[in-house]
């Protein structure tokens, strides 16, 4: 049976395909886990926009992901890292988020961190560069440790890279 | 890390998300969204799908470039399979599982103590 608040696919039929409704699936998880609060997710009514200062063909892109270094210390201790984009690494620590761990697997780098792909673009010339490190941000239940904490740590380094846009992906 | 995104954007960095979860990147709202309506995990395409991978990345850029105002999502055209249930199997919870997840709350809220207690003040999202 569907939850009353799903968001309908558009364009799909019948009610086999729709868009999963995690913020409902959270909320009912932690319910049953036994926490007593709900949950609030970030909400904003304004939303920031900046347009591209030159084009995509002269731009220097960040990436930056949900996924921590598979590293000792990047297992262990949650916070912002910068990693090299050449070589590409062969594995990312994914263990502690929350994706579908039933369907599907994060063997496949590329299938989170679009590195290869960029690399491929680049070598298009659909954009200048790649800025030469990516960074992990950790996600956190604490919203003011990601606004206050990670947001501008990560500006700082993408700004240290020169970067002009950012593809941002998490898992 | 749609925060992320927001916080970049404010500060004269245009970004763009390719994710999989788009209730809750709608429920912030971000600049510019391409949504991969796949399971959690593979945002950019399916692991090994080098075509598949380089198209998605494509379109996320073609969105950067082309968006002309905020809030902009597009959806790319792949779909996981023609079987969706895995849909209704994320984070189900039913008769069959109530209990251990109540054990495994309680679990957890044990090491979010112990955690606390050793001055590390960062808890991951439960999953």
């Amino acid at each position: 049976m569907l939850e009353p608040d799903i968001q309908q696919n558009n364009g799909s039929e019948g009610l086999a395909v729709y868009d999963v409704p995690y913020m409902t699936r959270t909320r009912d998880l932690y319910r049953a886990q036994g926490y007593e609060q709900d949950y609030r997710w970030a909400h904003f009514e304004d939303t920031p926009f900046t347009e591209l200062k030159k084009p995509l063909s002269e731009s220097r892109i960040a990436v930056i992901t949900t996924a921590m270094p598979d590293t000792e210390t990047g297992r262990s201790q949650r916070q912002v890292y910068s990693s090299n984009c050449d070589p590409i690494p062969e594995s990312l620590y994914t263990d502690e988020l929350s994706w579908d761990k039933k369907a599907t697997h994060t063997k496949d780098v590329a299938s989170f961190l679009p590195l290869n792909q960029l690399n491929q673009l680049k070598a298009a010339g659909r954009i200048a560069s790649i800025a030469e490190q990516f960074h992990s941000v950790p996600t956190d239940y604490s919203q003011r440790n990601t606004m206050e904490k990670d947001g501008p740590d990560i500006l700082k380094r993408c700004q240290e890279d020169n970067v002009d846009i950012a593809l941002l992906v998490p898992l | 890390m749609s925060l992320i995104a927001r916080h970049l954007e404010a500060n004269g960095i245009p970004t763009v998300i390719i994710g999989s979860a788009i209730d809750i990147v709608e429920h912030c709202s971000v600049p510019r969204y391409l949504h991969t309506d796949f399971p959690l995990g593979n945002p950019c395409g399916k692991p090994y799908d080098r075509e598949m991978q380089l198209d998605i990345t494509t379109q996320a850029l073609d969105l950067l470039e082309n968006a002309s105002a905020t809030n902009t999502t597009e959806r790319t055209k792949h779909i996981w399979s023609e079987n969706n249930e895995w849909r209704g199997n994320y984070s189900k919870v039913a008769d069959s599982n109530r209990e251990h997840l109540r054990l495994k709350g309680e679990k957890r809220r044990a090491q979010q103590t112990e955690i606390k207690a050793s001055g590390e003040s960062r808890a991951p999202m439960i999953s």
